[in-house]
């Protein structure tokens, strides 16, 4: 971590930079957040990188990139996905962006370590970039606890797109293979289930959305500049929902929205504070999109035009074909 | 003082749900809320906190206030009915009963919400004291006892029974109902309990953020807090979701609108979140323009303009969910500390 806490504040005194976009040390064992950093004193004393620095920092980088002079942003692989994709949609300026990509050794959920039974967590060491800890020490106010950091990590670190950085100016850090599970499975087995299984599935999964946007909110593929669940001038602004019809609506809408510039990010099902698998309605876009139009990866380079924004006379019609090549 | 063994919780339940719909802590696909009770339902005592707080049951999220219909050209207004039915809140904590105190000092001041007002009339609340506080806990800062709820009935849960201690005299005319599944305690019994307080108290005490000081925060502050530069720095991680106004059992801003059945209009209310660009929204436009001022606004209600028109009630009870369920970890305690950090570098 010193290593890039010294290279920001080189960037930043050379005047490379105007300012650092990374992660502030919080006030519990795991809850850094993302933060500005202006100077060497604020990097030095706040600055942290470590397992619990889950939070994509691409979409900041649409604020980011409105302010003056160059900004530094670290970003981790499965991050600089996100910042391709958001420099082909003309959402951010990549002149703008200065690009650590910074190494990454699966990302941790607390939700999942708490998931265990553990409670009152007062420190946490394993989690820090440095060496190479299997296992999370957990100092509790019950007890010290073990985890092991594979079943402390995030759900997209298991189905972990690759060690390396699609995009950046340099890089610091190694980073490990996290991946351990077929990106596609869960996806599967819904597809395997009866429609009305699917459906009692989703309506279980749905029905516990209090739409507090969080998910549309986080998300780098989410990046119109008034929702038109946010506009006042249609029947869609809903906070909350008037019927159950309209929870599924939310969900369903967003997901075809961000079909085929959906990058796999994670970060919808990170933060939805209910617990909803939200990257599987993605996930199936995603697998559908790979059978109708070849592999694709969204984000994957800043230039090439996507499967649905593209045209060619070869192109499947799922509709006569019934869903296949 | 009355007991049962936790074996027997069932017994308790149906019991209750006998006489009055039963709201409990229910774990639903690994979320633990409040739901209603039927038969087969299990209780989930174990988890400290619902990731909604319990105050739906007297504020949902939505509700409908009257339907207007369409028939031939004619129209109809049809006001929705008052809750008329008892029903027992089951397992809440003493932080979201302080929270239901502060919706009281908003929705039971002239002019009266009737919709809250007969929810609360006919809802007779189950306490369950803290039996392990977590990281994120707080409510001692703002005078909350954990290990003594102020509820109808008070419960502990300790070892494999749970205690039950009728308080008012709604909680005495439940513990009648349910008279046949308790049994009495003894003095044993009593011993245990108090252990079990002590217990808590001596963990509260613990608590990282349990010394959290409120010093400049009061209704006299607007003009030193509004004005801090520190918002500006604050603010910047914030998403501009609901998250904190939805988890939280104080936030109490409602939106209302229509929804267009197609034969006439629904007219409903529902929580708003200070969080989104619509909030107070009126015909000339909206005040607050900027998300740093929507930021603000939520700090400010809790911890000045609160308690500037409630005599010194904060509208924060240090229950941690915005702690535990911010994307971007960001809560009121990171604010408090923020300004209290101002204080000490001015």
């Amino acid at each position: 971590m010193q290593e890039i806490i010294n290279r920001a504040k080189e960037l930043l005194a050379d005047g490379t930079v105007a300012r650092v976009l990374g992660w502030r040390i919080g006030d519990l064992p795991y809850n850094p957040e993302p933060s500005y950093f202006e100077t060497a004193e604020d990097l030095e004393k706040n600055f942290v990188y470590d397992g619990f620095c889950g939070a994509n920092l691409s979409k900041y980088m649409i604020e980011g990139s409105k302010l003056e002079g160059k900004t530094l942003v670290f970003l981790k692989p499965c991050d600089t996905y996100s910042f391709n994709q958001l420099i082909k949609e003309n959402r951010v300026d990549r002149e703008k962006a200065y690009i650590i990509g910074v190494g990454c050794k699966g990302k941790l959920d607390v939700e999942k370590i708490k998931a265990q039974g553990i409670k009152g967590i007062l420190s946490i060491s394993g989690a820090e970039i440095e060496g190479d800890a299997e296992t999370l020490t957990v100092n509790t106010l019950y007890g010290d606890k073990t985890v092991a950091y594979k079943d402390a990590m995030l759900e997209r670190c298991h189905v972990c797109k690759g060690k390396e950085h699609m995009i950046f100016d340099e890089e610091i850090g190694e980073s490990k293979d996290t991946k351990d599970a077929d990106r596609f499975a869960e996806v599967e087995k819904i597809e395997a289930m009866k429609p009305e299984e699917k459906f009692a599935y989703f309506q279980k999964e749905l029905s516990k959305c209090i739409r507090c946007n969080a998910c549309r909110n986080v998300c780098p593929a989410c990046s119109c500049r008034k929702c038109v669940f946010d506009s006042t001038k249609f029947d869609s602004a809903q906070k909350a929902n008037a019927d159950s019809f309209e929870e599924k609506m939310f969900h369903i809408i967003r997901a075809f929205h961000v079909a085929g510039r959906c990058t796999d990010c994670g970060e919808c099902s990170r933060v939805c504070p209910q617990g909803i698998p939200l990257h599987l309605f993605n996930r199936k876009f995603i697998k559908d999109i790979d059978e109708f139009y070849g592999d694709y990866q969204a984000g994957a380079d800043a230039e090439s035009k996507g499967p649905l924004t593209s045209f060619t006379f070869g192109d499947v019609e799922p509709g006569v074909t019934g869903g296949r090549r | 003082m009355f007991k049962i063994a936790k074996r027997n919780l069932p017994e308790l339940l149906r019991a209750i749900a006998a006489e009055q719909e039963l709201y409990l802590p229910v774990n639903i696909s690994g979320q633990t809320n409040f739901a209603v009770w039927t038969e087969g339902t299990e209780a989930d005592l174990d988890t400290l906190k619902t990731v909604k707080s319990p105050k739906d049951m007297f504020f949902p999220q939505s509700e409908t206030l009257y339907t207007v219909k369409k028939e031939n050209k004619k129209l109809s207004i049809q006001p929705e009915a008052l809750r008329e039915q008892r029903f027992v809140a089951f397992g809440m904590k003493a932080c979201d009963i302080q929270g239901i105190k502060v919706l009281d000092k908003v929705f039971l001041a002239e002019p009266i919400d009737t919709f809250y007002a007969a929810r609360r009339e006919h809802g007779t609340i189950v306490a369950l004291a803290c039996h392990e506080p977590e990281e994120t806990c707080f409510c001692k800062v703002f005078g909350v006892d954990c290990a003594e709820p102020d509820a109808d009935v008070v419960m502990w849960a300790v070892g494999e029974m749970l205690y039950w201690k009728p308080v008012t005299e709604k909680g005495k005319a439940l513990t009648e109902s349910v008279s046949g599944v308790l049994e009495a305690a003894d003095e044993a019994d009593e011993k245990a309990v108090s252990d079990e307080q002590d217990n808590i108290r001596a963990i509260v005490e613990k608590l990282p953020y349990t010394n959290l000081s409120l010093e400049g925060w009061d209704g006299n502050a607007t003009d030193a807090k509004f004005n801090s530069p520190v918002w500006e720095k604050l603010f910047k991680p914030c998403l501009a979701c609901g998250t904190c106004t939805f988890v939280c059992p104080t936030c109490q801003c409602y939106d209302i609108k229509d929804y267009d059945t197609g034969h006439g209009v629904q007219r409903y209310r529902c929580w708003d979140s200070c969080m989104y660009s619509d909030f107070t929204m009126m015909a000339h436009g909206n005040n607050r323009t900027s998300q740093m001022q929507r930021f603000r606004q939520r700090f400010m209600h809790k911890l000045v303009y609160f308690p500037a028109n409630n005599d010194g009630m904060y509208s924060c009870v240090g229950c941690g969910r915005c702690v535990d369920k911010c994307p971007s970890s960001l809560n009121i305690v990171k604010v408090i500390k923020a300004f209290e950090k101002e204080a000490v570098d001015q």
